[in-house]
C-alpha cells in the first residue's frame, strides 16, 4: 500500500474525505443545528423538571440525585449515540449503494481506508461538538456537579465512535436497508430505554443486572454520570472506558476491510 | 517516457468463480481516443476499474501513466479523470458545490478549485444552472456535470464508462461535440460503449470485447473494411422461414445472416445485389441498403447483436 499520507504536508489523506464531509454538513446544517440545541431544553424541562416532580414526590433522590440532575447525562450519552446510528446507516448505504458518491471518491487518490476514516471522523467531531452544546445546555439547569464535567464532550465522542466505527461497517457491506429498521427497533430503542437511562441498574431484578452490563450504551451512560457528579470508583469506570474503546477499535478493524472489499472488489 | 499513456499485459480479473476478464493486453498512446465495445457483460466494466488504478487485476502487469497500480494507486489516481456509469453526484448540493467538493479529494488549493470550477461551468455549459441542486438537472446535464467533475484535476487520462447511455439524441450529441473537443485539447480518452455509432464517432482505435476477452482491434473503418463487406443488404419476408431462405440467398452475398427480425446479405454493392435477386425471383416485403458498421463486425465475430 502507498504512503497514507500527502506528498505535500505530511497530513493523513483521510483529512480530504472529512472535510468533504464537514463541508456538506456546512451547506445543510441549519435544522440540524437548531434541534442540537432545542431538543435537550425541551428533553430537560419535561423529563426532568417535569417528571422529575412526581418522582421526587414519590421516591425522593435517585442515587443521591435529584431526577434532573439523575437523567441529563444519559441524555448526552444516548443523544451522541442516536446521532452516530443516524449518520452512519442509511447515508453510508446511499453513499456505496444508491448515490455511490463513495465509489466516486474511490476513482481519486483516496483510499478505502481514508474514506471510511473521514466518515467516522467527521461523525466524532459532530458529536464532541454536540457534546459541548449539551454540557453547557445541561449546566444552564444546574445539573452540573463537578470539573468532571468537562470530559462530557469527550464521553460523547468516544460513544459515537464506538456505535459508529462497526455500524459503518455493517451498512458498507449491506446490499438494502431492510435490516436497518429491524436493528432500530430490536436494538437501539431498548438500548435506549433499558441502560441505565431513566432508572437506575438497581431497580432491575438482580438475574438481570449481569445482562446490563453487556449493553454498550450502558457503560456510556456509566461514564457521563460520573463525570457528571464527578464520583465513581476508579476500577468501574476503567471497565466502562475499556468496552467502548475495544468496541471502536474492533469497529475500526472491521470498517477498513469491508470499505475495502466494498469499494475496490 | 514512452507513447504508451497505459499498457496492459494479459489483464486477468476474477470474481470468486467468475472469469470476468480472461487475460486481454492492449496499449493506448498519449492523445488518442481508444474505445471498448462490447456488450453488457463483455467485461468492459471490470477492465475500466482495473485501467482507473481502483480495482487490483488478480493477475497480469498493468502500468498507468508508466507507473504499477499495486504500489503507486493514489499518486496514478491523481492524474485520471473517471467518468463512472452512474453520475454518482450529491444531488443535495448545488452544481457548483459538486465541483468543488470533489477538488478537495485532490487536494487542489481552494482558491485554485474555485477558478477550475468556473470555467468547468463553461465547458459543460452549466454556467447558469450553477447555483441549481443537482436533483433538478435533466439526465443530460448531470452527466455533463459529471464529466466536468472529473476535470477538476486536469487529467493526462480521462476514462468515461458508458458515457452516453440512457441520454436523448440531442444530449448525446451535445456530449460528444464536447468529448472532441476534449480530444483537441490533447486529453487521452478510453471510453466503453455498447453503441456502435458513438464507437464509430469518438474512438480512434478499439478494442471488441466479448465474453471476457478481446476478439479484434483496430480503427473503426479498418476494423470494418478487414471483417465485413462494404454494404449491407436488410431483408424482411414477413414469415417465420427465414432459415429456409439462408441457403437460396446464400449464391448472392458474402455471407448472409440471419436474424429473428430480418436477414443480412454482406455484399460488395448493395444494389446490383437488390437487383440479382428480383431477376431471381426472391421479393422481400422491405429491403434497405446501407453501409457496414461495427455491429456488423460485432455480429461476424461472435454470431450476436450488440443490443439486444
Amino acid at each position: 500500500m502507498a504512503s497514507a499520507l500527502d506528498s505535500t504536508l505530511g497530513w493523513p489523506r483521510w483529512r480530504r474525505s472529512w472535510w468533504y464531509h464537514a463541508t456538506f454538513y456546512a451547506q445543510t446544517w441549519r435544522g440540524s443545528a437548531a434541534s442540537t440545541v432545542l431538543f435537550p431544553i425541551f428533553f430537560l424541562a419535561s423529563l426532568g423538571v417535569g417528571v422529575g416532580h412526581l418522582v421526587s414526590a414519590h421516591t425522593g433522590l435517585v442515587q443521591g440525585q435529584t431526577y434532573l440532575h439523575f437523567i441529563a447525562p444519559s441524555l448526552l450519552a444516548t443523544t451522541t449515540m442516536q446521532m452516530a446510528e443516524g449518520e452512519s446507516l442509511w447515508p453510508v448505504l446511499a453513499s456505496v449503494k444508491w448515490i455511490r458518491s463513495y465509489h466516486a471518491a474511490a476513482a481519486t487518490p483516496l483510499e478505502p481506508e481514508d474514506i471510511y476514516a473521514g466518515k467516522v471522523t467527521w461523525v466524532v467531531t459532530r458529536a464532541f461538538a454536540t457534546g459541548v452544546v449539551y454540557t453547557i445546555v445541561i449546566g444552564a439547569f444546574g445539573a452540573l456537579e463537578s470539573w468532571w464535567s468537562l470530559t462530557l464532550p469527550f464521553i460523547g465522542a468516544l460513544i459515537a465512535c464506538a456505535f459508529c466505527a462497526p455500524l459503518v461497517a455493517f451498512a458498507a457491506r449491506s446490499q438494502s436497508d431492510g435490516p436497518f429498521s429491524v436493528i432500530y427497533r430490536f436494538a437501539f430503542v431498548p438500548m435506549f430505554l433499558f441502560s441505565a437511562t431513566f432508572f437506575p441498574v438497581s431497580a432491575y431484578p438482580g438475574y438481570l443486572r449481569p445482562l446490563v452490563q453487556l449493553v454498550p450504551l450502558y457503560h456510556g451512560v456509566a461514564l457521563a454520570r460520573a463525570a457528571a457528579f464527578g464520583q465513581g470508583a476508579f476500577g468501574a469506570l476503567a471497565g466502562h472506558l475499556a468496552f467502548l474503546v475495544a468496541m471502536a477499535v474492533a469497529g475500526v478493524a472491521w470498517g477498513r476491510h469491508t470499505m475495502r472489499r466494498r469499494l475496490v472488489d | 517516457m514512452t507513447g504508451h499513456i497505459l499498457e496492459a499485459r494479459d489483464l486477468v480479473k476474477r470474481f470468486g468463480d467468475l472469469d470476468a476478464v480472461k487475460g486481454v493486453s492492449f496499449t493506448i498512446e498519449r492523445g488518442e481516443s481508444f474505445g471498448f465495445l462490447g456488450p453488457n457483460g463483455a467485461g468492459k466494466t471490470s477492465t475500466m476499474r482495473m485501467i482507473s488504478a481502483v480495482s487490483q487485476p488478480t493477475s497480469g502487469s498493468l502500468r498507468i501513466l508508466g507507473l504499477d497500480p499495486r504500489t503507486h494507486g493514489p499518486e496514478i489516481r491523481g492524474r485520471l479523470g473517471v467518468v463512472p456509469q452512474e453520475d454518482t453526484l450529491e444531488l443535495e448540493l448545488s452544481v457548483r458545490m459538486n465541483l468543488e467538493m470533489f477538488g478537495r479529494y485532490f487536494d487542489i488549493p481552494r482558491t485554485v478549485v474555485r477558478e477550475r470550477a468556473a470555467e468547468l461551468l463553461d465547458f459543460a455549459q452549466l454556467a447558469e444552472r450553477a447555483n441549481d441542486k443537482v436533483d433538478n438537472l435533466s439526465g443530460g446535464m448531470k452527466r455533463r456535470l459529471t464529466i466536468a467533475r472529473a476535470l477538476i484535476n486536469r487529467p493526462e487520462l480521462l476514462i468515461l464508462d458508458e458515457p452516453t447511455t440512457g441520454l436523448d439524441p440531442q444530449a448525446r450529441h451535445l456530449l460528444w461535440e464536447r468529448l472532441y473537443r476534449l480530444k483537441r485539447e490533447g486529453v487521452t480518452q478510453v471510453i466503453t460503449t455498447h453503441y456502435m455509432d458513438e464507437a464509430e464517432q469518438l474512438c480512434d482505435r478499439l478494442v471488441v470485447m466479448d465474453h471476457g476477452t478481446i476478439v479484434a482491434e483496430g480503427p473503426p473503418r479498418e476494423l470494418i473494411a478487414r471483417l465485413s463487406t462494404r454494404e449491407v443488404v436488410e431483408l424482411r419476408f414477413g414469415t417465420d422461414s427465414h432459415e429456409d431462405l439462408h441457403e437460396r440467398l446464400s449464391p448472392y452475398a458474402d455471407r448472409v445472416e440471419v436474424l429473428p427480425d430480418r436477414i443480412l446479405l454482406y455484399v460488395n454493392d448493395g444494389d446490383d445485389a437488390l437487383r440479382a435477386l428480383h431477376e431471381a425471383g426472391v421479393v422481400p416485403t422491405s429491403a434497405l441498403v446501407r453501409r457496414s458498421s461495427l455491429e456488423d463486425v460485432f455480429l461476424r465475430l461472435t454470431g450476436r447483436t450488440l443490443v439486444d
